[in-house]
């Protein structure tokens, strides 16, 4: 039966957690995303599920690998002081091809910053913030209904391509209350298993754009897990570049050449626009307000939401520079994913940022002012 | 000469050996204790996890043949906390050294224990870091050498048993490479109870620790820790000059209470009428 509530944003991310088959948390209170650990302290034993408050978030970041490797879903959430912490667990995650879903309820940075305000600070953190070649795979939610949605959609995209990944959302989303609407037909991904097999067992033998079913601890494969560079076997050959090559590009192929599976964008009046607002996350809210007044204006605007900042959705993004004059991209920083959508655009258009700090949103006027400026 | 077999090479993943030590290195005695602890149990080694993180003691867990997880430096112990928490049906075992568990790890350390996690960690102290070539470790002896130390160390070492001990575990001893019956008596209580449980065993590293503290020979470094090994029992009536540089051995720890994955399993239980959920991410739906 579909469910209707009025939910804060981090409670619908407890509950898509929930319903995703979650069973798992480890995390270390930090605001502005502490309310995710708070509900999954109630709402786990209640389906049998298991909740540790960490000593920090390096732990936390542990734990749910370690989890994950025992069989289970499992997710932690934190925010840019905690995802710092984390990075270099995140690296062995990617490394070993361990599914994990972290939230990042973003704040003000660099460090402490503004603990209890708005931004869009780690969009970059999240895609290069530990050490090495990966790829990683981000989700922006806009909306308490799309905290719930991409909370979910982040454990299918873990299991699917036993990947690391990232709920990027930010103090709005995570705060806000809004109408939940929880649907009776919820598609998840169950994660491949290997068949018990006779003779030599080869864990990580993937095709060079894929990855292989993974066993549980405990399952009788008698499986090595190491951050260090790895065989098909499991077992540790670091000085052979060969084996290091192979290994790391298929780490990063198995992403890059699924983007289209994974990519997913919102598009809105972009067929005859001369202007499009990229955004991704909150800032998508003030769009439609600012692209409605201008349009009244006879103004061309449309709107192209990113859905994944990671895999960058660069073929939907070059498709628009291709019609647009201009592009605006309004975000809660100095500019980042302006950055990828000028590497995207190869020229073919203006990008213009609205980049804003301080913790507030941006108001549809800021984004309208914006058109009328390029508009003249 | 003949060769004799070890009893343990079916413990072994025999296709990755031989292993990566250094002649005279303390892990094969600690490796051999430890399976010889394991058979004192009923624990069936199809069920044992093993769980490490960076430096020489860590890479012990790459050549049993079980399930293992070489972490990142210092965070086996979350890794292990995640794996237990995930499944209380494994028996995970977690081997680690002074630098691992003590320096980057130790605040997972003394969390771990103050949750009393029922884990069986193997803690080899060394009194160096082996793996980057002979730097101080918080356990080197004060005035002892090291790269990092080139006129003796001057810290205050870490008490790793009194340590653990004071946090919370339920059972915690210290042997040496020289005690071998001890300590896999110890390990094998370790593996036994139903807690956290730290087995410290002070090892010899003659590559890096030796070399530096002229005792360039396994032989030199045995000698030395034997020396200087006293039991617990005797070193309650010696004051603190006379225990300067000695090794206690014995049980600092047994003290059996609540365990993390048992409380974690009665809240489910209070509080679901499903049992605890382990291995979430095969099943589908209801």
């Amino acid at each position: 039966m579909v469910e209707e509530r009025f939910v804060q944003g981090n409670e619908a991310c407890a509950l898509g957690a929930i319903a995703a088959n979650c069973r798992f948390f480890a995390g270390y209170p930090i605001t502005p995303s502490t309310e995710i650990a708070e509900q999954m302290s109630i709402l786990l034993p209640k389906y049998g599920g298991s909740f540790v408050q960490m000593e920090d978030e390096i732990a936390s970041a542990g734990a749910i690998i370690g989890a994950s490797w025992s069989g289970m879903k499992a997710m932690t959430a934190t925010s840019g002081p905690g995802i710092s912490l984390m990075q270099e667990n995140i690296g062995y995650g990617f490394i070993t091809e361990t599914p994990i879903v972290i939230i990042n309820v973003q704040r003000g940075s660099p460090s402490t910053g503004q603990p209890t305000m708005s931004a869009q600070a780690d969009m970059m953190q999240v895609r290069w913030g530990s050490h090495g070649d990966y790829e990683p795979i981000a989700l922006a939610p806009s909306s308490v209904q799309e905290f719930f949605d991409f909370t979910i959609k982040a454990f299918n995209l873990a299991e699917e391509y036993r990947v690391p990944v990232t709920v990027l959302a930010d103090e709005v989303v995570g705060h806000m209350r809004e109408k939940l609407i929880i649907p009776d037909d919820i598609e998840i991904v169950t994660r491949k298993r290997p068949e018990k097999v006779d003779g030599q067992y080869l864990p990580f033998d993937a095709p060079c754009d894929g990855t292989t079913p993974m066993p549980a601890f405990g399952d009788g494969f008698n499986i090595h897990v190491t951050g260090l560079t790895h065989d098909e076997r499991g077992y540790p050959d670091t000085n052979d570049p060969d084996t290091h090559t192979k290994l790391v590009e298929r780490l990063c192929n198995k992403v890059l050449m699924h983007r289209k599976d994974i990519c997913s964008v919102k598009k809105e009046n972009c067929d005859d626009a001369d202007i499009v607002i990229v955004s991704c996350g909150s800032p998508y809210r003030s769009v439609g307000a600012a692209m409605k007044k201008a349009r009244e204006e006879g103004i061309k605007v449309g709107s192209l939401k990113i859905d994944t900042p990671w895999p960058f959705p660069e073929e939907e993004i070059a498709e628009i520079a291709k019609t647009a004059s201009d592009i605006i991209v309004p975000e809660m920083n100095l500019g980042q994913i302006v950055h990828e959508v000028e590497r995207a655009a190869h020229g073919e258009a203006n990008v213009h940022l609205i980049g804003k700090i301080g913790g507030i949103l941006h108001k549809p006027d800021e984004i309208y002012d914006k058109i009328k400026e390029i508009n003249g | 000469m003949v060769e004799k077999e070890s009893p343990y090479k079916k413990y072994l993943r025999e296709e990755r050996l031989p292993h990566i030590f250094c002649p005279g290195c303390g892990n094969g005695t600690v490796m051999s204790t430890f399976f010889k602890g394991l058979e004192g149990t009923d624990i069936d080694f199809e069920n044992v996890a093993m769980v490490s993180g960076i430096g020489c003691s860590s890479r012990i867990p790459g050549y049993a043949k079980c399930d293992s997880l070489h972490t990142t430096h210092g965070r086996a112990l979350s890794f292990a906390t995640g794996l237990k928490v995930g499944n209380p049906d494994l028996d995970v075992v977690v081997f680690t050294g002074d630098g691992d568990a003590a320096s980057i790890g130790g605040n997972h350390l003394i969390h771990a224990a103050r949750r009393n996690i029922n884990l069986t960690v193997i803690c080899i102290n060394n009194n160096i870091y082996g793996m980057t070539g002979g730097q101080i470790s918080p356990t080197s002896p004060k005035g002892s050498f090291g790269t990092t130390a080139p006129y003796g160390s001057r810290d205050m070492p870490f008490n790793l048993a009194e340590l653990v001990s004071a946090a919370g575990a339920s059972y915690v001893a210290r042997w040496t490479t020289t005690h071998p019956l001890q300590l896999s008596k110890a390990i094998q209580k370790g593996l036994e109870n139903d807690g956290f449980s730290f087995i410290e065993v002070v090892s010899q590293c003659p590559t890096y620790f030796g070399r530096k503290n002229k005792m360039k020979t396994p032989l030199q470094m045995f000698e030395w820790i034997k020396e200087n090994s006293i039991n617990k029992r005797r070193a309650e009536k010696m004051d603190e000059a006379e225990l300067e540089g000695k090794i206690i051995v014995g049980e600092f720890a047994n003290n059996p209470h609540a365990e993390l994955t048992d409380n974690i399993k009665k809240l489910a239980e209070e509080n679901s009428d499903k049992p605890l959920a382990i291995k979430s991410a095969f099943e589908e739906l209801d």
